[in-house]
């Protein structure tokens, strides 16, 4: 080619330079851990069901959280939430309301009448699960999805157990719990009602079931030893929560008195108040700090007008119901210890919220089995001493939450499906931990926390209507939007504006980015200003 | 509940874009089809901030006169790595002036697609601090002063990096370069008032003047796009971290531009016929010796007996700064 004065050489495009060979570290795109999917007992995939709800695409949130829990709704009103507590944007603002998103997400797929997916191909194996509380119909709903054949024997007139039985309608309204329960029996899980099992195998056996899970639960109220006078009227919690159920409502009179400091004693307490009683008192050896119950709801009973008298031991009951109330003082470990000083409360009855054991009685006869503390021992794969039967829920060594027992319905449902198949299931690798260091806080607006309406005082001291409400959808799709997506890419396209090398590739819409290393000097402003820590840098092999 | 319009939380409006935003409401840089006026292959530094704010600047240039840029370019960095012959890296119509007259050379530009009625066609002039506040400083102050049809963009790195780090009438006080070492009473570059070319610009009263930072692409994408809808002479001053220079990570570039706003060190505002029309606000305000700490530049200021005084004139800058502009959020707004 004739080439203009001076010239020797074509003009050529820098694209010639490779300058990535200039490079020691090279970024690396990778998904961590968010703390609040790290924190959740049920396993749930928070940041993933987020990520769609704050498009709007509330199904595919919904279809994203039932892969590990079938029941939204539900948990969106009874959940403690440690994702909240362990939520990263605390420590920016405020949590991100991820209950509340869950709660609008379940309601959401109630209304819209949402069904699962139907089951792939049966498997042909079949599966008994006993009692049909959370963890029993989460296994069953898990199992199913892996295409068994799931019967549910549950002892009771009805679905739910302490979902029913234990939690009140306040907190969870009744026709939520039995739409969340439709929806696991419509996949085809078998439900047999007052059907009691009195000896496992003898179950097993009698219809061919190639394993078992157990999840009955515990209902047995705790008793201490109080004298009491022979007309007295003390009752135990689960009794009382239990009978609220029925058509015959407990009589507890108009001065109710509650021994414990648990979340049950609460309850008690709250549902006493709502029956009638113009005094609710509940009576606890310790402080406030050192109690058991969630702050949140010692907080809404004392809204409610409950009184609670803390450091007070309940010595002796009088025919009249007079309690013999001895005051407690905390010693320098913390312990309570008494004092000596006693007083008197009247009461028209005593409520003992003292704990609940587990009744053991089904498995009698079954050899291998070890139980301590009143509660079954298992495997790390929650497998019994007995192989084929598993146990989960609060008859195993657990903290006892619905959501806890919904996590071992999943993880139970998983390994009895390897079991049946002859293997083992192994849980995949927990990506590194996105904890708050390795954001860029500075890409995060200032956004504080929504706040569901709640019931105004005076309709939650008479009435069983739901305390708290839910978000409306812009208010539920404007709290997702607060999820800051720790460590997971949610194609902000930082990475890809800032590279002064332009040694990004935008993938487009849903695909992410690509480094082009034949470029990338390995600067790592890319790491630096990913809002959500969802790039690393490594060294280059030499 | 009260109604609670939908907005966008999850990062607001500072970052490059977002799945979620309405794509007017991206930037350029989040645009797959983005000109990437200065394309890969470059021979800057890990992590210049001059390239980066130049493709920033030039590919907002781009769509907003739709592609029809002509760019004169003054001796300096941002022409040395683009262009070592035969290669280049800018994917626009551009020529390499001398160090000291791009903005003559853009103004004769102009003058000659005016003579040749091409009216569509627009001329940025681009160079670093070393010829625009010292070098270029005369044929610039004649382009403003003719009102000359021009963008002329500033990437201010505060020293003359391309030949090895010398000091330039942009080099803030205090700061270690090759000619102003860290030794003597007053280690470092000398206390006064440098040049501010923004200022000196404003003086002109021309159409329009203009700070920014690589730290915040939507405020330089909306300057560069207001500039380029208006004619006559026009100036944009972007603050653009050297690593090299600075003696700073090369991950911290963004970071540096950020702290450099949110101390008050380098006030970000515009101005329309000599007079402040807008300020960018503090968001976070922050002691200066976080910015200055992450550079070796100034790194003779701390160590076993900190040059507090020092520390506290530099500090009186920033203060007089955000006095001068008004760069905090007024109490209770």
């Amino acid at each position: 080619m004739e080439k203009p004065f001076a010239i020797t050489l074509d003009v050529g495009s820098s694209l010639a330079n490779h300058t990535g060979s200039w490079r020691t570290k090279r970024p690396l795109y990778v998904d961590r851990l968010p703390p609040c999917n790290n924190a959740c007992p049920a396993g749930e995939n928070i940041q993933g069901w987020l990520f769609h709800a704050e498009a709007g695409n509330y199904e595919a949130a919904w279809r994203v959280l039932v892969q590990d829990n079938p029941m939204p709704a539900v948990m969106g009103r009874v959940c403690y939430h440690p994702c909240e507590s362990s939520c990263n944007r605390g420590q920016f603002d405020e949590a991100v309301g991820i209950n509340s998103v869950e709660r609008f997400l379940g309601d959401e797929a109630i209304k819209q009448g949402w069904k699962f997916d139907a089951p792939p191909k049966a498997s042909g194996k079949k599966v008994l699960i006993v009692g049909a509380g959370p963890s029993g119909l989460s296994a069953a709903y898990h199992l199913a999805r892996l295409g068994h054949q799931v019967t549910i024997f549950e002892a009771g007139p009805f679905a739910g157990g302490m979902m029913r039985f234990g939690i009140p309608k306040y907190r969870l309204p009744r026709e939520v719990l039995e739409a969340e329960i439709k929806r696991i029996l419509d996949m085809g899980v078998v439900l047999k009602l007052n059907s009691r099992v009195d000896n496992i195998l003898d179950s097993m056996k009698s219809a061919g079931f190639d394993a078992a899970f157990l999840a009955v639960g515990a209902h047995i109220g705790k008793r201490t030893f109080i004298p009491a006078g022979s007309a007295a009227k003390v009752l135990d919690a689960v009794g009382v929560l239990h009978s609220m159920e029925g058509e015959e409502k407990p009589m507890l009179g108009r001065r109710v008195v509650v021994y414990g400091g648990g979340n049950t004693a609460i309850d008690v307490a709250r549902t006493a108040k709502r029956l009638g009683a113009t005094e609710a008192i509940i009576v606890y050896r310790r402080t406030r700090e050192k109690m058991p119950a969630h702050d949140f709801e010692v907080e809404e009973a004392l809204q409610e007008g409950i009184l609670i008298k803390w450091l007070s031991t309940i010595k002796q009951v009088s025919d009249a119901g007079a309690l013999t109330i001895e005051k407690m003082a905390l010693d320098d470990k913390g312990f309570p210890q008494p004092t000596g000083e006693f007083e008197t409360l009247e009461s028209d009855s005593l409520v003992l919220a003292l704990g609940q054991d587990v009744d053991l009685s089904l498995l009698n006869g079954v050899p291998g089995l070890e139980i301590k503390d009143g509660v079954v021992q298992v495997s790390p794969a929650l497998m019994t001493g007995y192989p084929g039967i598993f146990a989960g829920g609060d008859m195993v060594p657990s903290e006892r939450t619905v959501t806890v027992a919904v996590g071992h319905g999943k993880k139970a449902a998983r390994n009895i499906d390897a079991w049946l198949l002859g293997s083992s299931y192994e849980a995949a690798p927990k990506h590194e931990l996105a904890n708050y260091e390795k954001l860029n806080p500075w890409y995060y607006n200032d956004a504080p926390k929504t706040m569901r309406p709640m019931l105004e005082t005076l309709r939650r001291q008479s009435t069983f209507d739901e305390v708290q409400g839910g978000l409306d959808e812009s208010s539920a799709q404007f709290e997702a939007r607060r999820c800051m997506s720790c460590g997971n890419c949610f194609e902000c396209d930082n990475c890809y504006g800032v590279c002064p090398d332009n040694a990004v590739i935008k993938l487009g819409p849903g695909k992410r980015f690509e480094f082009n290393l034949d470029y990338c000097k390995g600067c790592g402003i890319c790491v630096s200003e990913c809002p959500c820590g969802a790039i690393k840098m490594v060294p280059e092999e030499v | 509940m009260p109604f609670q319009p939908v907005k966008f939380y999850q990062t607001g409006t500072f970052t490059v874009g977002n799945r979620l935003l309405a794509p007017e409401e991206r930037t350029v840089q989040a645009n797959m089809q983005r000109t990437n006026g200065l394309n890969s292959g470059h021979r800057a530094c890990q992590g210049c901030g001059e390239a980066l704010g130049a493709r920033y600047a030039i590919d907002a240039a781009m769509r907003a006169c739709n592609n029809q840029l002509v760019a004169a370019n003054a001796t300096g960095c941002l022409e040395v790595f683009s262009t070592p012959y035969p290669e280049t890296s800018w994917q626009i119509p551009w020529i390499h002036s001398l160090f000291g007259n791009t903005a003559a050379v853009a103004t004769g530009i102009a003058a000659a697609l005016k003579v040749k009625g091409r009216r569509e066609v627009r001329v940025v002039a681009q160079g670093g601090d070393g010829g625009t506040t010292d070098i270029g400083f005369g044929c610039l102050s004649g382009m403003f002063e003719r009102n000359d049809d021009v963008l002329y963009i500033c990437y201010d790195n505060e020293a003359y990096m391309n030949t090895g780090v010398q000091r330039s009438s942009a080099t803030p006080p205090a700061a270690r370069t090759a000619t102003t070492m860290p030794v003597g009473v007053e280690p470092g570059n000398v206390f006064g008032q440098g040049k501010n070319v923004p200022q000196i610009a404003m003086a002109h009263n021309i159409p329009y003047v203009a700070t920014a930072t690589v730290a915040d692409l939507h405020d330089l994408e909306y300057k560069v796009t207001k500039a380029m809808g208006m004619h006559g002479a026009r100036y944009i001053h972007i603050f653009v971290p050297c690593p090299l220079g600075w003696g700073a990570a090369s991950n911290d570039t963004i970071k540096l531009a950020r702290l450099a706003r949110e101390t008050g060190l380098f006030a970000v505002y515009e101005a329309e016929h000599g007079e402040v029309t807008s300020v960018s606000k503090i968001r976070k305000r922050v002691p200066v010796e976080e910015y200055l700490k992450l550079q070796k530049r100034f790194v003779h200021l701390f160590g076993k007996t900190p040059a507090t005084e020092t520390i506290a004139r530099i500090q009186a800058m920033a203060d007089r700064n955000i006095r001068k502009f008004g760069l905090l959020e007024e109490e209770g707004v």
